[in-house]
């Protein structure tokens, strides 16, 4: 594989919130155009893992590069400023748990507010690629709403859409599906889906272990905050090497027939 | 009575007049407090010990102080420090300063309040300082936090009353003035009072346009 291809590489990160170790030495790299399902039980890090791609989390040890450039330290060693991480962050999208829309805009500003405000970018041509975008996640009727006012599945396509508005070269999702009810669940994975299709490169944080199966061109499997296994979909969920993603798997084939 | 009312009217121009330097007075002042206390609001949150500490002593320092006396305070004070200003210009910076403290206090109650993903989300899409406060979480609070902060508009008002003792022709000082010239106190404070009961209803509109915008929000 090209070293150009590679969009981000993590290289043994580790963190820990007092005395208890979130994530030790994690290492995994992301190929362009490839989604990474990352699953594990809760509390496995994964959600740390995701927020130290973006630096919303400083970690303790190891690097992480994107497109080959030091996230989060400077050549010289030292922590970056606010500045130099914010010019890092715009080319990371990311989706939220609880969507974070900005509620005192409207569905179209909040597309527009990033790459307008951070970005500098042209205000009409953001304004076009943010009401494409808006149609592609199907709420281009929504648009001079505020977030308020939406679903949960519709505030999830805004969050998605607003991520996209920046031309990201990467796009995380953390649990992205988690607050939803379940049958707002679909519209959102679809959404996501088509992005996969399309080649968007993406790292997404799940317990839709469907989506995973169908969608994720790899899997990473976390537990108690290291790396466990990686590997082909159909690798991982047929024929899981280490027996802590055998349980998990059981575990999940079990509440998803409880379910039915 | 209708007699004492009748003098009240007389002197209408000078009523009017303070009316207006109230009037004027309150809103820059307003807007002052506003402003500086939007200035100050993140001093408040800040995560460096110095800057969160001289904020946290000068809003504490401020609330604790009768509002008359600080008035008194900047009218004496300023010169000996070798800042001469009229007695307008005091009174405007007594009020913006003092409540600049309480507008800064109401901003960082709503702050905390604030749900935090949507500030992560604004750091998560690159804004930072100055841009992250202005754009992504300071209009929430204003919103939040807007039936306060018109409340505290309320208080400034009142508090311009105080401003009397430093000869600024404001409306209480206007009143006082027909009330000595005439002996018709009653008259001249109860028609001082349904002015300033007017300029509040103004305010009280202003938090229902404020509300109303909010609630398209919630």
């Amino acid at each position: 594989m090209a070293a150009s291809s590679k969009v981000l590489d993590v290289a043994g990160v580790s963190k820990r919130f007092g005395d208890l170790e979130v994530l030790s030495d994690v290492s995994f790299t992301v190929d362009k155009s490839e989604t990474i399902c990352v699953l594990g039980p809760s509390g496995s890090g994964k959600s740390t893992l995701l927020r130290c791609i973006n630096w919303l989390e400083q970690p303790d040890a190891g690097q992480i590069y994107l497109n080959g450039a030091r996230v989060g330290i400077n050549s010289s060693g030292t922590v970056m400023n606010d500045r130099d991480l914010s010019q890092i962050r715009t080319r990371i999208g990311m989706v939220f748990q609880h969507f974070a829309l900005w509620p005192h805009l409207t569905v179209l500003q909040n597309l527009m507010e990033a790459p307008v405000q951070v970005q500098r970018r042209p205000k009409a041509e953001v304004r076009d690629e943010a009401l494409a975008l808006l149609a592609k996640v199907g709420l281009s009727e929504k648009r001079d709403a505020f977030p308020a006012k939406l679903s949960g599945g519709q505030k999830q396509r805004v969050g998605i859409a607003r991520a996209l508005a920046m031309r990201p070269d990467l796009l995380l999702f953390d649990e992205p599906t988690s607050a939803l009810d379940p049958e707002l669940v679909g519209e959102v994975l679809v959404v996501m889906r088509d992005l996969a299709r399309e080649g968007m490169t993406m790292v997404i944080v799940t317990h839709e272990m469907g989506f995973a199966r169908d969608a994720a061109t790899r899997v990473l499997f976390m537990d108690r905050g290291r790396a466990v296994e990686t590997g082909s979909p159909e690798q991982f969920f047929s024929n899981p090497e280490t027996e802590r993603a055998q349980q998990f798997l059981q575990r999940y084939a079990g509440d998803t027939a409880a379910r039915r | 009575m209708i007699h004492d009312f009748g003098i009240v009217w007389s002197e209408r121009a000078l009523l009017l007049s303070g009316l207006a330097n109230t009037a004027i007075l309150s809103a820059l002042s307003a807007v002052a407090a506003l402003v500086l206390g939007c200035g100050l609001a993140p001093a408040l949150m800040s995560k460096q010990p110095a800057l969160l500490w001289t904020a946290r002593f000068f809003v504490d320092g401020m609330r604790c102080v009768p509002f008359l006396l600080f008035a008194y305070i900047v009218y004496y004070g300023f010169p000996t420090f070798g800042v001469r200003l009229d007695n307008w210009t005091t009174g405007l910076a007594a009020l913006s300063i003092y409540n600049a403290a309480y507008m800064a206090e109401i901003l960082r109650g709503a702050w905390v309040a604030q749900p935090r993903e949507p500030i992560e989300a604004g750091i998560a899409f690159g804004f930072s300082e100055i841009r992250l406060f202005r754009r992504i979480i300071l209009p929430p609070l204003l919103l939040s936090a807007g039936p306060v902060i018109g409340n505290q508009m309320i208080q400034i008002i009142k508090d311009s009353a105080f401003l009397t003792i430093i000869a600024l022709p404001e409306l209480t000082h206007a009143a006082s003035s027909i009330q000595s010239r005439h002996y018709v106190p009653f008259a001249a404070f109860i028609t001082a009072v349904f002015l300033y009961w007017g300029l509040c209803l103004v305010i009280e509109a202003g938090v229902t346009s404020i509300g109303r915008l909010a609630d398209a929000r919630r």
